[in-house]
């Protein structure tokens, strides 16, 4: 449907009056019966529909009856009509429900005592349900060998499946990969991909999770756990910005499965891969659990008393001898908000100093990202144009990259494409002009988005990342301010680093206090609580290291941030890190770059801490505590708030909640985000709270795993009962104090610099990340580890011819800052002049070649021969 | 039962050519001399488009392809103004026992040429597409060069006759699916997909190839116009009886003395088809059955009673609840075992059903199943009822399949007809036979 | 490295060029790669996939639905015997017997049993890459097959395409 239908039908508020099985209801016209139903409480039953996709009245299961109608139709492919009677439990209905639950058996193993889905599977349920007694089928079952391995992640039993199709329409409409199908035909048909290659989908998951039965099942859950030794929280995914909602479960305190909760605002009910099977790193045997302070060479557990003070003491001791300036935070992306703001007091309100940064100059800038105009997810369905700036979306927030796909196929909302190279999406776009890193966007461009967006109403939203960590971020801007001075746009910005936008929020940026206020302008609204505030802003990631390079930097504090493999430019971050006195590991891991580590204070993970956390479109939700972590690890906030004590402030909050009401309190941009609110709205805030009051859904059921019927865990969407508040909010209650400054606004006037021309001999590196990036949570989740791509540079086939080397050859590449040695691979995708390749942890490739210094890297490649 | 042959003709339309010149009927020159092509020039000379559908709608013609639905009413559900518009040529003849449209191909391809020029003018179509089943090598070879050679003498392509309309035609071969003849199926297949048919709505009129209006017709359909054309639509409707207008291709098979395909008027009875024109039953024998409009349909017997019914489509399944589908007629002596026939008609709707719908897919296999070991010695006394049972979970009622449904098509459905049959006409011989395999095998 | 050869490549470009959506050329395609290979192999799709801008699993899911289509290498020789009810009550299951059994050793040949051909005014009927053959006997069908091996007869390729 394109989006003027939409609205033309949206417009239109008239209801059509139904009644099914005796009850009467009003629904929308056009809507499917099954739906319309279910949403008044009468659940027709179905196998092969789920209301995220189209309908393909495949299994019949859902037949239903319709007075002054012929035969029996689909509830699932019939739309409702004004006093339309239909029967879902006459007679004929039940004698027909139960025909096709005896077909759907007659072949099935019936091993539910072997089976992953015992106990929560939708045929076992609706047999016991609906379904006939001993069988009759007395002939020989079909066979097949079993399981089939579809991918690293997802395996296929063929006798359990019921050919309902949406494992196969998932893959198709819903992620575009149409990696498998259907083979054969009539009863031989099966499920199958295509010979070597694999079903390999960034969202293979979701399908192992909508499967009615145990036909898909998930190597890292298989036989792990069932379902009645499992317990379950609700929680948010932080492994990118985007997160999605989800249920997290474990089993004798191991995380065991991420399910996938179905909220509209935000993720529809899917997961990506990473995010869903990204749990085993919190449980992986490298974790530090316990405090350690360096002896020697190496390092020794100490008590926290003893981790602390000596912690302490180092920041003491450098803010006596050399200023609180000598003393850098960064990192705080990973945790909560409630961790980053008692970080961002301790520094900024106790120890004094700004040089703090949550981004390690692999995002955006604050004074962007904080001040822009910013748009909601959903935004995106009603756009008249999506501007893809700077990002191949899958790679780096896979969830949102299905909502752009859903608002382009199915609602027509047009796409202009301006990554520098090809992308999933690219062939769908509307526009596409490839934008050269540090050349400003073209001005046809305006024209062609004036074009595509003639007649349609709504914002154009504008997806700005850092999928280029070769050029400047000043490029993205530019293109942003640029963007937004021709058209009336808001702003996503898609960066990578799971609670980035709640860290930069939380004050964890140099120049911001917590609430997206100015240092200048919020120093007296802080004074009382934080009266060491400095004076001066301070210096961003980048120019912190090379201050530490130069040894201005005495003591770095490192919030689950490894430099090296996260900063850009590696051999910037390692000519730091040798540089510094002190550094403190606030982290759950060992790297690199904390191996010189004078104290490391070990740090709870993802699945150990509740908290709150904010997403890229500034909606703040909570992430709940399934596992107690190993040893003693605490909570960042903790951490910072016993440091602060043993500095000589006492910050007075004892529990996370009190933490988030303390920055509801004193956040400008985050007032009125209470623990009680976050917790009672169903798909959390969004901030400014006040701007948002009408969009806010109370919960009023809890989290339940159930289906519809009461049965198995939901292989409909999982959803929260919720309702708009009967009397609206009091704004007032919600705002921020008349006193409080003023948030802040990023100036879109303001210029800025071109990169230098590129000349005609070299390549201009592009280097992203992909999904499977080798981070932390890969490298120590060996399911995933197994996916991460060979590094390889990407470049267009006459690049290739001029450079004389076969694609699967060896080139030496030169950048400033020296040579390497890479595979390289021919790809149309990647526009002549341009040189892609993915930036990697282990293989530090890309890293080394890259210039923090440099606004773009021109790269000399040659060929070995 | 007196089984001497009565004296009758058939009446020769869309089969006139084919017979006159079995050497050339299928060349352009062979054809063009026997007045292929000068209803279309006459048409296009007319130039009145609505006329067309006027003379068919008067001609009260119905499909051939086993609905029978009227055909101009069906062109006159296209949208008004929507464009481009599909016409697309069912040709993927696969009902057992049925081999007209395969004869058409072969022996007469510039008939279909001429109809679907005519029918494409009509409903403002400019790129017809002919789905031949793929089996079908040689109906192929010809329709595709007479489709070549009717472009080089301009009944075909830019600009037909000067008469300023564009129409050309794309043959596309099918690949052993009887499945693909159901019209939707058939649609998907065109598209490059598996050949499952689509949910109805929306019907093909309002969106069918490429998501355009389209217009499905049978080959003996179209191949049937130029004549009512030339006739004109009223004379046309003067044969045949009721609502059965005009002429049909009986395909006569089985244990007649002269099987074939035998073009009659409608309302023939069943006795002078198969005895006048078909020749008897081999050696004298009596029928003990014959399925009188293809596999899906349900049976009738040798009986005075069911041989003398009118060849009329509505008659026959108000008052038998059969059809005269498309035109297949299979006829069994009394040597014939109709559990076995029931076996082999079950075990190809097995192997055909596309697998999309649960009662089909499972219910056409596990029938199958249970015939095999009825038809082999293996059956249980309990076994019919057992078939009745799930076979009215995919034909509810069983006695009217396959005109009810669990399903999205009647094929499913189709397979129950002979488990109708054999309640109907031979329960207690089956019974009987049942009881004593259980006997033998105790 | 292409598996249609070039005058393959030449005629599967005039076929994309009918359709107004590429995929519509699966099935068209997929018989030409049988016309040149004798089956249709996994290279065969893998290009098919290439040139319809679809993935090889679309060109699976839906070349598997086909019968025609050979996905393991069958003979030079299809033989396709029909046992549908007309065929069943006058012989056509002796025939299938008789050439399965005659032919079970020679790879060159393959049998298989199919459904109604559309011939039955001739049954028992069978097929031998495509061109029909009617009211056959055990004896006349060995014949028939026989003289397609020695050439006395052309045969078709394996899709029916006719061989220059
Ligand atoms: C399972 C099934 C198979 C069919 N096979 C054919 C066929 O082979 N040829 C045909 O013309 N119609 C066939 N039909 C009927 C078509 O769906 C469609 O009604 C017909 O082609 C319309 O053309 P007509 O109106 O000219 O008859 C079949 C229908 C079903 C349900
Ligand atoms: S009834 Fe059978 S053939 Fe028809 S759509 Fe359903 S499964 Fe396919
Ligand atoms: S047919 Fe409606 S749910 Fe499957």
């Amino acid at each position: 449907m394109t989006a003027t239908e939409s609205e033309a039908t949206g417009a239109k508020k008239t209801t059509v009056t139904v009644t099914v099985d005796g009850v009467t209801f009003e629904a929308e016209p056009g809507e499917l019966l099954i739906k319309a139903a279910q949403d008044n409480g009468i659940y027709i039953p179905r196998f092969c529909w789920h209301e995220r996709m189209k309908p393909v009245g495949m299994c019949r299961m859902c037949l239903v009856e319709v007075e002054g109608g012929r035969g029996f139709p689909p509830a699932c492919t019939t739309p409702v009509a004004d006093g339309m009677v239909a029967h879902s439990q006459s007679d004929a209905v039940k004698q027909i429900q139960d025909g096709v639950l005896e077909f759907l058996l007659i072949n099935h193993p019936l091993d539910c005592p072997v089976c992953d889905r015992g106990g929560e599977c939708p045929l076992q349920d609706q047999t016991l349900a609906f379904g006939p007694g001993e069988s009759r089928f007395v002939e020989e079952k079909r066979h097949f060998p079993k399981p089939i391995p579809l991918s690293e992640l997802v395996l296929l039993d063929r006798e359990r499946c019921i050919q309902c199709a949406r494992c196969i329409r998932f893959a198709d409409e819903i992620a575009g990969d149409t990696l498998i199908d259907f083979i054969d035909r009539g009863d031989r048909m099966q499920v199958l991909n295509f010979e070597e290659q694999p079903f390999d989908s960034y969202f293979s998951g979701n399908t192992v999770q909508i499967c009615p039965v145990g036909a898909l099942t998930a190597t890292q859950y298989r036989f792990r756990a069932r379902p009645w030794d499992l317990s379950t929280v609700e929680t948010s995914c932080t492994t990118c910005s985007v997160h999605c909602r989800g249920a997290v479960q474990s089993s004798s305190n191991r995380l065991v499965r991420l399910l996938a909760v179905d909220s509209e605002p935000v993720n529809h009910g899917w997961l990506c891969d990473k995010g869903r099977y990204g749990l085993e790193w919190v449980h992986s045997e490298r974790r530090v659990l316990e405090p350690q302070l360096r002896e020697g060479s190496g390092r020794r557990q100490v008590s926290w008393p003893d981790a602390l003070d000596r912690a302490a003491d180092a920041i003491e001791q450098a803010k006596n001898l050399h200023g609180a300036e000598s003393i850098a935070v960064l990192g705080g992306a990973r945790g909560t908000n409630e961790d980053a703001f008692a970080w961002a007091a301790l520094a900024k309100g106790v120890i004094g100093t700004d040089n703090v940064d949550a981004q390690l100059g692999d995002g955006l800038p604050a004074d962007f990202v904080l001040g822009m105009e910013r748009a909601e997810i959903a935004d995106l369905d009603r756009a008249s144009a999506i501007v893809v700036l700077d990002q191949d979306l899958r790679d780096q927030v896979p969830v949102l990259f299905l909502r752009v796909r859903r608002a382009m196929f199915e609602l027509g909302v047009p796409l202009v494409d301006l990554a520098p190279a090809a992308h999933p999406l690219s062939a769908h776009a509307a526009v596409v002009a490839r934008t050269i890193p540090g050349e400003s966007i073209a001005a046809s461009v305006h024209a062609e988005i004036t074009r595509v967006t003639q007649g349609r109403t709504g914002p154009v939203v504008v997806i700005a990342g850092r999928g280029n960590l070769a050029a400047s971020a000043e490029s993205v801007v530019g293109a942003a301010a640029d963007l937004a001075r021709m058209h009336d746009v808001l702003f996503l910005s898609a960066l990578r680093r799971g609670n980035v936008h709640g860290a930069l929020d939380a004050g964890l940026a140099p120049g911001f206090l917590p609430g997206r206020i100015r240092l200048a302008e919020g120093r007296a609204w802080f004074a009382d609580s934080w009266p060491n505030v400095p004076e001066q802003r301070g210096m961003d990631a980048e120019a912190i290291l090379r201050a530490a390079a130069d040894g201005k930097i005495r003591v770095l504090i490192l919030l689950g941030a490894d430099l090296v493999s996260d900063f850009p430019d590696a051999t910037l971050a390692r000519r730091a890190l040798d540089a510094i006195d002190t550094i403190i590991a606030v982290d759950g891991f060992d790297s690199e770059s904390t191996q010189r580590a004078e104290v490391f204070l070990p740090s709870t993970l993802w699945g150990e801490k509740a908290g709150t956390v904010t997403n890229l479109e500034g909606r703040v939700q909570r992430v709940g505590r399934k596992v107690a972590p190993e040893g003693t690890a605490m909570d960042d906030w903790r951490i910072a708030t016993e440091l602060a004590l043993r500095l000589g402030r006492d910050f007075d909050l004892a529990t996370v909640d009190e933490v988030t009401d303390e920055i509801a309190r004193l956040a400008p941009a985050l007032a009125g985000v209470t623990a009680e609110r976050v917790k009672r709205a169903r798909d959390g805030v969004v901030v400014p709270v006040a701007a948002h009051l009408d969009e806010i859904v109370l919960r009023t059921g809890a989290l339940s795993l159930m289906a519809d019927d009461g049965s198995g865990t939901s292989w409909d969407p999982i959803k929260v009962e919720g309702e708009v508040p009967a009397e609206p909010v009091d704004a007032a209650e919600v705002s921020a104090a008349a006193d409080a400054p003023e948030l802040h606004e990023w100036d879109r006037l303001k210029s800025h610099p071109e990169a230098p021309a590129r000349d005609a001999y070299a390549l201009r590196l592009v280097v992203g990340r992909s999904l499977y990036d080798d981070g932390r949570l890969v490298s120590e989740t060996p399911l995933l580890q197994r996916l991460v791509p060979e590094p390889a540079l990407r470049v267009h086939p006459s690049d290739l011819a001029r450079i004389g080397v076969d694609s699967g050859g060896q080139v030496k590449v030169t950048s400033t800052r020296g040579s390497q040695v890479v595979a390289v691979r021919s790809d149309a995708g990647v526009p002549a002049g341009i040189a892609c390749m993915d930036f990697s942890a282990d293989a530090l490739g890309a890293a080394l070649l890259i210039d923090a210094a440099q606004p773009v890297i021109d790269l000399r490649v040659e060929s070995l021969r | 039962m007196p089984s001497a042959a009565p004296e009758v003709n058939e009446t020769r339309i869309v089969t006139t050519r084919l017979h006159d010149r079995p050497d050339d009927s299928w060349t352009i020159d062979g054809a063009i001399a026997s007045g292929a092509y000068e209803s279309l020039r006459a048409v296009l000379t007319k130039g009145d488009a609505a006329d067309v559908q006027e003379q068919v709608k008067l001609s009260g013609l119905r499909g051939r392809g086993g609905a029978g639905f009227p055909t101009a009413t069906k062109w006159s559900f296209l949208p008004p103004d929507s464009f481009p518009r599909y016409l697309v040529v069912n040709a993927d003849e696969g009902e057992p026992s049925t081999f007209k449209d395969r004869m058409l191909l072969e022996r007469d391809p510039h008939q279909l040429v001429e109809g679907i020029a005519i029918a494409s003018y009509s409903v403002q179509c400019n790129v017809a597409f002919v789905y031949v089943r793929g089996e079908f090598a040689l109906g192929y070879e010809r329709l595709t060069r007479a489709i070549d050679d009717a472009r080089s003498k301009g009944f075909l392509g830019r600009n037909i006759l000067g008469s300023g309309f564009d129409c050309d035609i794309v043959v596309h071969r099918g690949a052993g699916a009887y499945i693909c003849g159901e019209e939707t199926a058939l649609l998907e297949s065109l598209e490059g997909e598996r050949g499952m048919p689509r949910i109805r709505p929306p019907f093909p009129a309002i969106e069918g190839l490429y998501a355009k209006p389209t217009v499905v017709n049978n080959v003996e359909t179209l191949s049937t116009v130029p004549h009512i054309m030339r006739m004109g639509g009223e004379e046309y409707a003067k044969l045949g009886v009721n609502r059965s207008t005009g002429t049909r291709i009986f395909s006569v098979s089985g244990h007649v003395n002269r099987p074939g395909n035998y073009e009659v008027e409608l309302g023939m009875t069943f006795r002078d088809l198969l005895y006048g024109l078909a020749g008897g039953i081999r050696d004298d024998r009596k029928i003990k059955f014959f399925i009188p409009g293809g596999a899906s349909s349900q049976w009738l017997t040798g009986s005075d009673e069911h041989l003398d019914a009118p060849l009329d489509m509505d008659f026959v399944q108000q008052t038998y609840g059969v059809m005269l589908g498309s035109g297949a007629v299979m006829v069994f002596d009394e040597t014939v075992d109709p559990v076995l026939v029931a076996w082999r008609l079950a075990k190809f709707f097995a192997h055909e059903s596309c697998g999309k719908c649960t009662p089909c897919r499972e219910g056409t296999g596990w029938i199958e199943k249970v015939l095999y070991r009825m038809s082999h010695g293996l059956g249980r006394p309990e076994d019919l009822d057992l078939l009745i049972s799930v076979g009215g979970n995919i034909s509810p009622g069983v006695s009217n399949a396959p005109f009810v449904q669990t399903t999205i098509c009647p094929l499913g459905p189709s397979a129950v007809s002979c488990i109708a049959s054999i309640d109907k006409f031979f329960r207690a011989e089956v019974l009987e036979r049942l009881r004593n395999d259980a006997g033998v095998h105790a | 490295m292409s598996f249609f050869d070039d005058a393959n490549l030449t005629k599967a470009k005039e076929i994309l060029a009918r359709y107004p959506r590429a995929k519509s050329a699966i099935l068209p395609l997929a018989h030409l790669a049988q016309d040149q290979n004798g089956w249709l192999s996994p290279e065969a799709m893998e290009q098919i996939a290439d040139l319809t801008g679809c993935t090889a699993a679309d060109v699976l899911g839906t070349c598997s639905f086909y019968t025609m289509f050979k996905r393991r290498p069958c003979g030079k020789l299809v033989v396709s015997v029909c046992t549908n009810v007309t065929c069943l009550v006058v012989g056509g299951p002796e025939v299938l017997d008789h050439l399965e059994e005659r032919y079970a050793t020679e790879p060159d040949v393959t049998v298989e049993e199919v459904e109604c051909l559309a011939a039955c005014g001739g049954a028992p009927a069978l097929q031998v890459n495509y061109e029909f053959h009617e009211r056959v006997s055990p004896s006349s069908a060995e014949e028939i097959v026989e003289s397609y091996k020695s050439g006395a007869r052309r045969a078709r390729t394996v899709s029916g395409a006719p061989v220059a």
